[in-house]
Order: C-alpha cells, then structure tokens, then sequence
C-alpha cells in the first residue's frame, strides 16, 4: 500500500537516519532526509511527503515546535520519535497533533506497523460503520456491541469510550484528549475516571481483563485500542 | 648507669626545641656593651660591611651614626630602609619602618638601639617587639644594646649609678639571642674618647650623663656585662653539652616559685627569682593567690605590672583563688614540684603581728616540708608604700544604716516596755541577738554602727545609775565590755563574711558564664547561632561591643566582621585584627601592639591554628581587672575551640562525602564498564557475523544472530535507564507524575515488558478483587515492579515459581514478589539495597542498581520496599505504598 510514498525523515543523528532511511526503502518508501527543524520543514514544503518520521531532540528547534509548524499547513501524519522518561513530551507531542509516536530505541516492527495505522487515518475512511477486529464487533450505527458474537451492554460513557478509541484504532490516545472527548474540556484532569471506566470496559470486552489484549495502557501518555488491519 | 649522669629528658627536650624554633627564625645577634660611646654601632657596621661583601642581603633598619663621620663612612654602599615618619604633637619623630623591611624581606637587618622606644601610635610600642617580629618572619636581626637596658640589671644599675631607667628589654628576649658580641673598652679608653667628643650624648642629659660616666660607675657596669657574657656562654656550652650527650655535671631540676602579690615589693622578688633560676637553670613560676576581697583599682594595676613583668622576664604566671594563702601557695607548688619557694619579708609592726597572730611565712616555712622557701626582703620605701594601701571594703548604703538605727531603737522601746519583768541584762542579750540578726542581712559598717550604738543606749538607758553612761557594778562594767566586744566581732566577722561570699558569687557567675556559654555554644547547630551567641555573651558579660573575624578558607581573616557583630571595624582597626591573627597574640588596646586602637583584638587559637580573631570594646575606659582579662581570654578560646570543632566537622562531612562519591565513581567505573563491555562485545560479535557472507547466506544463523543483537541491545538499554534513573534520584531532580492508578494495569504492563526474561520461569499472579486506585506515578512504579521481576528471573534457576501479589490490608497496598531461588545471603539482606552492592557468589551481570533505585523510587512515593527471606527458600521483595483516605469515584450512570 505504501508503494512509491514519500517519508521525510527528520533527525540530526546519521545513524538512525540511516536505519530509518533502510527500513523504509526496504518498505517501498521514498526517503528524504533532514537534519534540522529548518531543514525539514523546508523540505516539508517541496516534498509534500505523505509521512513524517520526527524527532523531537532537535539541535535547531524544538520538535515540537517543528511539528505545530506542519500542522499549521496540512495533516501530513507525523510519528515522532521519543526517548524514554519524556513523557510529558510524547503527550505533548500528540496533542499538538502527532499521529503517534515511538520511545526510542525502537523495532522495525513497531515502527512500520505506526506509520501503517497513521496513513490509514489520512485516507477517506471507508464508509462502513462497523469495526470488527477478532472477537470484538461493533456496530456504530446502531450502537450495537458484539463480544464473540453476543450482545454486550455498556453504559452511555463506556460506549461513548469504546467508539472514540475505535474512530484511532490502533493509535495512541493520551488521558487528555479522551477526557476532552468522553466527558468534556472541563474533565481533562480526572484521570481517574479513565481508569474506571477502561477497567469495567476490560471487564466487558476482554477475555482475560487483567492481561488485556485489546485496550492496552500506554504507560504515563494515555491508551491505545490494538487494531489488526484486516 | 649511674643515673646522675643520665641527661635530663625536660632539659634535653627544651635544648632540642630551641634548636628547631632557630631553624625557622631569623637568628638574632646583639652587639652588647656597658654603656653608650663603646662602639657598638661602629662593629656592627663593620661586620654588616664585611657580610655585604659575602654576598649576604643586608639592609638597614634603623642605624644611628649620630653624624659621626668614622660611623657615616661604613654606611655607604649599605641599604637604607627609609625611615617612618610619625607625627606626635606636632613633632615628626623618626621610626624604623617594619612594614617596608618586611615586605623587602632581606637576610639581614640592622636595627640600632635595641632598648628604643617607638613614637606613640607605632605598631609596637617598644623596638625590640618590632625586632621580634621580624625575627618571626624569618629575618635575621643584628642590634646592640646596653647592660644597663637589661630589665633584669635596672636594679642593680639604679643602685649603683643612682639614674632610674625607664627603656629596658625583657631578658628573655636577650636570651633568645643566638649570638652576644660583646664590645668591650677600658674605662679610661672611654673616659678619653668623651673627653674627645667622639661619645654621642644627647643634649639634655649632659649633668646627668657626667655623673653617669664616672669611672667606678663605668667599671661597675663593665663587670656587670663581662659576667653576663660570661653567664651566657657558660649557659650555651651546657645546651650544647646536652644536646650532643656529652656527659657532664648535670644539675638536678631546680625549679622556683615566687609569691606575687599587688605590692610594689613583688617586682623586686620577681627579679630576683628570675636572677636566681637563671643562675639554677631552672624553670620559674610567679604564682598570685587571689585574695576573696577585690583589689582596688591601683593595686589591680600594680598587680598586673608585676605579673606582666614575671611573664617578660620568662617565668610562667599562675592564678589561683583561696582565702588562706598559705594553702594555696603550698597546693601550687606541690602540683608544679617547685622545689624553692620565694616569698617577700613581711614588714609588719608589732600591733599587726599581734593582731593577725603567727604570719603567713611562718607557717609556709613551717609546713613547706622539702621545699626550700627563700624569704627575700624589699626595702623601706616601698614598703611604706605598701601600708597606704587602701582597704577594700564594700560600701554600705544610708539606708543600711537607717535599717540598723530602726531596728536597733524599735527593740529599745521593747526592752524599756518589758525592762520591769525580764531585767535589763535580759535586754542586753535581746540587743545582741538583734545585732547578729542584723549581721546576716546588713554591711559591716551598719552592723558595727548598730553594735556600738545598742552597746551605749544600752549602758545610758538600762544600766543603773539610768540615763548616765557611768556603770556602777563590776559585774555589768564586764558585761557591757564583753557586750561591746562581741558586737565589734560579729560586725568584722559579717564584713569578711560578705567579701568572701561576693568573692565566691563573683567566681561562680564566672563559672556559671563558661558553662552557659559552652552549653549555649555546643547546643547552636549552625555556626550563625554560635556566633551570635558568643557575640551576645561576650557583650553581656563585659558591657562591651564585640567583634567576631573568621578566617577564610584561603587562611587570611575576612575583610568585614561577621554580620552579627556589634563592633564597627573600620580599615584601621582590621589591620590590628591582621596583626593578631597573623602574629597569635592579643593587639589594640591595653595591649603592647597598636595600644591606640578603639578595640582590642585576641586571637582565637586552637590546637590547629588561628580561627579568627574577636575584637573587644568595653564601655568602661578602664582596663579589665586580671581575673576578668583572664576570663574573657578563657571564654575567647573556648569559643576558638567551639568555630575549630564545627569547623573540622564540616570539613568532615565534606571530606566524607567526597570520598563517598570516590568510591561511587570506582565502583561505578567497574561495573559500568563490565556492564558495557558485555552487550558492546556481544553486539560487535553479532554483527560481524551478519556482514560475514557465510553466516548471511544461512537463515538459521541469521536469526539466531539477530536475536543475539536484540538481546544485547534490550540489556545495554536497560543499563542506560538505570543509569538514568539512578542520577535523578541522585540529583533529586526526580519529580513524580502521580496520577490515579489502577493495580492491575500496572501489573499486566510489567508482565508485559519483562514477557522475555520470565519466559523460563512459572510466573504466578495473585491480584486481591476490586483493589483501590492508587495514586502513584505510573512509569516509575512500573521501574520498580519490572526491576525486581527481572531480578528474580536473572538470579533463580529456570522453572521455579515467581509468585507476583498485590493486596491491601486495609491501610496500605503491598506488592510482593516471590521467588523460589537461594535466597538472599543472610547476613546482608539490607545491604542489597546499597549502591553497586552485589551479593557474594551473585550470577554475573547486573551492576548492583537496579534495588537501589527501586528503594530510590518507592521512597520518593512515601512507600517502603524491605527483602527478606521466605521461610521456605527464596527471596521475597515487599513494597508497601499508604492508600488514599479517599478513593475517587468516577460518576455513576445508568446503562444505556
């Protein structure tokens, strides 16, 4: 699918770039390259690729910054590249607008599997209103929850839940922009709610809910609803 | 051996430090002679010419030629150091400049006139101090000097020559000198060379000097300086004797003691002790017994002459208080093992010697036992001095004696009411009872007012014939004597009664201050509360402003006092604070350095070095009493003492602190490198492996290679999250992201990440029903969690049981990881948690940070993570995190 796109990698380190440069060619990607904010985001403006690989320690800019640039122009999926204990940046990276990101060092796996779900968001979304993904149906029309094929009844919230993170399938939500969403702008701050009310989901739609397989955590950012393209 | 001939260790130890203190002083020689006109100056220019010659640095100090042309001709080609100029009064005096001779700092200095006093306002108030004091610094000295400015020969010269000298110099710094040259000429040479005009002498002392320069004064004081010289030499050749073992006649330690009292008579026996122990080489002491009475003022300051005078000419001053003299003298000098007791004559008339009965040197002789007592006279002009001292006694008010006048008529009135039923002698013994009732509470003067007083109304009043003092009787003219007698008594006895006991309050406020202040000092925690304190105390007890100067660490005193002072030091005043530290003895006022100071400034020494030095300003004009300078110079080094200690403490810590992270760095250093080196060589392994075209071509090898760098890199990546994690507990940079959490997810996410390691082991979760939200920071906790899983899966063998728990009693959430492994090692199940610890016999890998980190964590989370061993093998890890009193609740909602 990704056959002929265009990836900017942006990063001042020569050897992730290459790794990164490998990987995606091997992928059927063209690759440019950047090793400043500058340089990228001019390169943003020739290339018009169809992806972005971002890191947010820059030499030039703040990464961030680099990445509320690009959304100032269009929504170009961005996947931003983090290392560990930086939270607090990975969060603010993704509502700034990141499509996704990726704690450093990470795997190939990883890595085209998050630029496969970006891209996907990008494209018109196909009109079906069902999501089926493995034991899990759900039909956003008629507001219908299938677990293995039975109905399973959620509360208004939890299904208010369920539907936001099935509309990112496969992407990472922080605890913000869910709050924002489910229960309103003034809630962003409750935590504690999420933890709840993704607890009673797991407990309706896992097999085994203590070691779900479906609605994971993404530790400290948020959580993420595991979609295996079809 | 006979032990006779064995050299005296004390002696041997004193001859051997004189050699080392020789070695870092400057050497000091004099040029000595009878008297002025011998041709000092003339030798020791000679000499200074002959060493410029050697190529020695010479400079001169201060050299007076007295514009004799044989004198002017030697000081060319010589150095001059340009003269201080001083202004006093109007007048510009000439002084020797120490400060420029110091700061050029050559080998030699020449510095005439040794005896000179400086123009007020000079640093020192004497010359041979300033000589002193270049000594220290390590210039050598030439001077000349006099027999006749020798402090100890100013007597005998006065009694010879019958000219009173005032500019005289302590023996000892005579006999510091390393080198006497004695300029000798015959009288009649001398006589002849005045006659010539070739002797120098100032103008106003042309009638006095003729008569000075007879010629039986001349030879007098001649043979007064061949002895000396020849004493001198005679001393060095036994000092030499003993420091190089020659054997010899060695002299049993002698050591003297000398009574030292107010009197102007003490100077004369502290002389002549000093005299005495020069010619025994023995060790002397002034010893002053503090009477209970205060001294008046004057007798304070002849008292303080004397002392000072005893510590000038080299003896050792001693302080003690006890109301009998005797005692006291006889106590000192069985604890120092004086051996000869010097003590003046007393010079009492037969009234006092009655009165007083048997006198203090009678019973000293009588009970000194082997100690010799020396009982020297003084003569009689001072000893009329001596009487006219005045009596101290305490002042009692008026209203003392109107009290007394009261009491003494109110019980009158009684006894005349009650004369007709108890008879008036009954009345006298109520009269004396009321008197000695007054004692307790009134003055001496009061009390002897009242006894006098009663004793004669009595007698006008009661004794028949009435209202006569005439008493008729035998009987009562006894009773009214012995009435009279033992009113006086009690009166005197309630007076030294009183002194005694203001003496005793007086040293014990002294007392009860040192305690107070060290109690005060050792309870101030910062060194801003110790100064503080001290500044206050010293103030207080002294009325004075106070001044507290430290030493930096550089060793130079601070150029402001600390903060808390209340003395203002202006520029002037620290550099006299400078001169006291650097120099380790008091300066400023009352003092012989820069007496004209506003303050006086002592040094705090202690056993490592001067700390700083605290200025002190009475209100009073008046220099402290001795017992008081003695007080506040003990309250001084106590503090000293107090600044070395916190000092040293903090240089502890530091240095603690410093070595603690030495060996951190080491340990860090060691393990770091092994922990790197493994993955990097695994990694460099591995990926020669994949270019190998071998290996490449086969998928098995490829893959296997590839799981090999996967694995390598998972473990360099956990040591650098380790290390990371380690230098933000560390920094205390570490600030927690707490957020309401829910056990279970955290559980699986830790379960998850360490799904590889544990992929050998049985691992068995054990999560408790609906546990709470906890509020923590996710991430971290995670850390802990997965760090101690990954320990029990690195340090048991495959297939055991890992047993992961999580439940509340009630109270607090505990997280338990189990294993079924060897356990801990007994005897250090704590330590596992100390950095790079790592358990003897432990598999290798692992740098010793994962627990330590984990305590880190959790206890940045108010928690406790304790290990211990399961009763049935294994090690068990328990975190225990407090619950929230309130959980929040997420809003209820109906089911849609």
């Amino acid at each position: 699918m990704s056959a002929g796109q265009l990836a900017l990698v942006i990063d001042d380190e020569p050897q992730i770039r290459r790794l990164l440069k490998i990987t995606l060619e091997t992928n059927d990607y063209r690759v440019y390259e950047a090793q400043t904010g500058q340089d990228g985001l001019s390169q943003f403006a020739v290339v018009r690729p169809d992806i972005i690989v971002l890191d947010l320690g820059l030499p030039d800019m703040d990464g961030i910054d680099v990445l509320k640039s690009i959304r100032e122009w269009n929504k170009t999926p961005v996947i931003v590249l983090s290392v560990r204990n930086a939270d607090t940046q990975k969060i603010a990276a993704l509502d700034a607008g990141a499509d996704d990101y990726l704690t450093k060092p990470f795997s190939v796996g990883e890595l085209l599997a998050r630029l496969r779900v970006a891209q996907r968001h990008t494209q018109p979304q196909s009109d079906s209103a069902v999501f089926q993904d493995g034991r899990l149906t759900v039909d956003l029309l008629r507001r219908q929850v299938l677990v293995e094929g039975q109905p399973v009844k959620l509360t208004h919230t939890e299904y208010a839940l369920l539907k936001l993170l099935i509309q990112h399938a496969g992407q990472a939500l922080t605890h913000r922009q869910i709050l924002r969403e489910v229960w309103g702008p003034q809630y962003v701050y409750e935590t504690h709610y999420l933890r709840v009310y993704v607890a009673q989901l797991r407990q309706k739609l896992e097999a085994n809910p203590t070691r779900p397989k479906l609605l994971l955590t993404e530790p400290g950012v948020g959580y993420r609803l595991v979609y295996d393209e079809p | 051996m006979d032990s006779e001939q064995r050299p005296d260790s004390g002696a041997l130890l004193v001859a051997t430090q004189k050699e080392e203190a020789r070695q870092h002083r400057g050497k000091l020689k004099i040029f000595f002679g009878m008297v002025a006109g011998v041709g000092k100056t003339y030798a020791m220019l000679e000499s200074a010419r002959q060493r410029l010659a050697d190529g020695v640095n010479v400079v001169i100090g201060y050299v007076e030629t007295h514009h004799r042309t044989e004198s002017e001709g030697l000081i060319e080609g010589l150095t001059i150091i340009p003269r201080k100029k001083v202004e006093y009064r109007g007048i510009t005096l000439e002084e020797m400049d120490i400060d420029a001779v110091l700061a050029r700092h050559p080998q030699l200095v020449l510095v005439d006139e040794l005896a000179h006093s400086n123009a007020p306002g000079s640093r020192h108030p004497k010359r041979y101090q300033d000589v002193l004091e270049l000594l220290d610094a390590g210039i050598d000295v030439w001077t000349t000097i006099n027999v006749q400015h020798l402090q100890s020969r100013a007597d005998a010269v006065r009694q010879i020559t019958g000219i009173t000298i005032h500019e005289t110099v302590p023996d000892s710094v005579f006999d510091t000198a390393d080198e006497i040259e004695l300029i000798d000429l015959a009288p009649e040479e001398l006589l002849k060379r005045l006659e010539e005009g070739k002797v120098y002498l100032p103008d106003q002392a042309d009638l006095a000097a003729k008569n000075f320069f007879r010629k039986g004064n001349l030879t007098a004081l001649r043979e007064m300086s061949l002895r000396l010289t020849a004493e001198r030499v005679d001393h060095q050749l036994q000092d030499y004797m003993q420091v190089k073992q020659i054997s010899g006649p060695w002299k049993s330690v002698e050591r003297l003691m000398v009574a030292v009292s107010p009197s102007p008579l003490s100077e004369r026996l502290v002389r002549w002790t000093r005299r005495m122990s020069y010619s025994l080489e023995a060790d002397w002491i002034a010893v002053y017994v503090e009477p209970p009475n205060p001294l008046s003022p004057e007798a304070q300051a002849r008292l303080s002459h004397n002392l000072s005078l005893a510590r000038e000419l080299g003896g050792e001053v001693l302080m003690t208080s006890d109301n009998d003299i005797v005692k006291a003298i006889l106590r000192v000098a069985r604890q120092r093992n004086v051996t000869q007791i010097v003590v003046g004559k007393p010079s009492r008339s037969l009234w006092q010697a009655l009165l007083a009965g048997r006198s203090p040197v009678n019973r000293l002789i009588q009970n000194s036992g082997d100690i010799d007592v020396y009982v020297v006279t003084g003569d009689k002009t001072e000893s009329a001095q001596r009487r006219s001292l005045p009596q101290p006694i305490i002042h009692s008010g008026i209203g003392e004696y109107l009290i007394a006048l009261a009491v003494v008529c109110l019980v009158l009135l009684l006894g005349v009411a009650l004369d007709p039923i108890i008879g008036y002698r009954t009345v006298a013994v109520a009269l004396l009872f009321t008197v000695m009732l007054l004692a307790i509470f009134l003055g001496r003067g009061p009390v002897l007012f009242a006894g006098g007083l009663s004793a004669l109304l009595w007698d006008f009043l009661f004794i028949p014939p009435h209202f006569t003092l005439l008493i008729s009787t035998f009987e009562d003219v006894s009773l009214f004597a012995m009435y009279f007698v033992t009113a006086l008594v009690t009166g005197i006895l309630t007076g030294r009664f009183r002194l005694q006991e203001k003496a005793a309050r007086r040293r014990e406020a002294n007392a009860e201050a040192l305690y107070t202040l060290a109690n005060e000092t050792t309870q101030a925690t910062t060194m801003d509360a110790l100064l503080s304190t001290a500044i206050n105390k010293i103030g207080h007890i002294f009325d004075a402003e106070v001044g507290i100067i430290l030493a930096g660490p550089s060793g130079d005193l601070f150029r402001e006092p600390y903060p808390a002072s209340t003395l203002t030091v202006t520029e002037k005043e620290l550099s006299v604070a400078n001169w006291a530290f650097e120099n380790g003895k008091p300066a400023g006022r009352f003092t012989n350095t820069l007496p004209t100071a506003t303050a006086q400034y002592i040094p705090m020494l202690t056993p490592g070095g001067t700390v700083g030095v605290i200025g002190v300003h009475t209100r009073q004009p008046d220099r402290l009493a001795m017992d008081q300078e003695i007080f506040l110079q003990t309250f001084v080094s106590q503090i000293g003492l107090v600044i070395e200690h916190e000092l040293l403490h903090k240089k502890a810590e530091q240095t603690a602190v410093l070595e603690e992270s030495e060996r951190l760095y080491a340990t860090l250093f060691d393990s770091i490198s092994h922990e790197l080196k493994t993955p990097l060589a695994t990694i460099a392994g591995a990926t020669s492996g994949l270019l190998d075209d071998q290996i490449n071509s086969n998928p098995a090898a490829r893959q296997a290679m590839g799981e090999n760098l996967q694995e390598a890199t998972e473990r360099l990546n956990r040591l650098v999250d380790n290390l990371l994690d380690m230098s933000r507990l560390e920094s205390g940079q570490l600030k927690l992201n707490l957020e309401w959490c829910d056990v279970s997810d955290l559980i699986n996410i830790c379960l998850n990440r360490v799904e590889k390691p544990l992929a050998a082991h049985v691992v068995i979760t054990d999560i408790a029903a609906n546990l709470p939200l906890i509020r923590i920071d996710f991430v971290l906790m995670e850390q802990v969690l997965v760090n101690l899983l990954h320990n029990a899966a690195f340090y048991t063998p495959p297939g055991t049981h890992i047993r992961l728990q999580a439940k509340t009693d009630g109270t607090d959430l505990l997280l338990i990881v189990a294993d079924r492994g060897p356990g801990l090692p007994p005897d250090s199940v704590n330590r596992v948690f100390d950095k790079f610890y790592r358990a003897p016999g432990a598999a290798a890998g692992g740098t010793g940070l994962g627990l330590s980190i984990c305590r880190g964590l959790v206890t940045a989370h108010h928690g406790t993570l304790i290990a211990e061993n399961r009763a049935h093998g294994g090690a068990r890890f328990t975190i225990r995190l407090a619950l929230a009193k309130e959980i929040p609740q997420a809003p209820q909602e109906l089911r849609t």
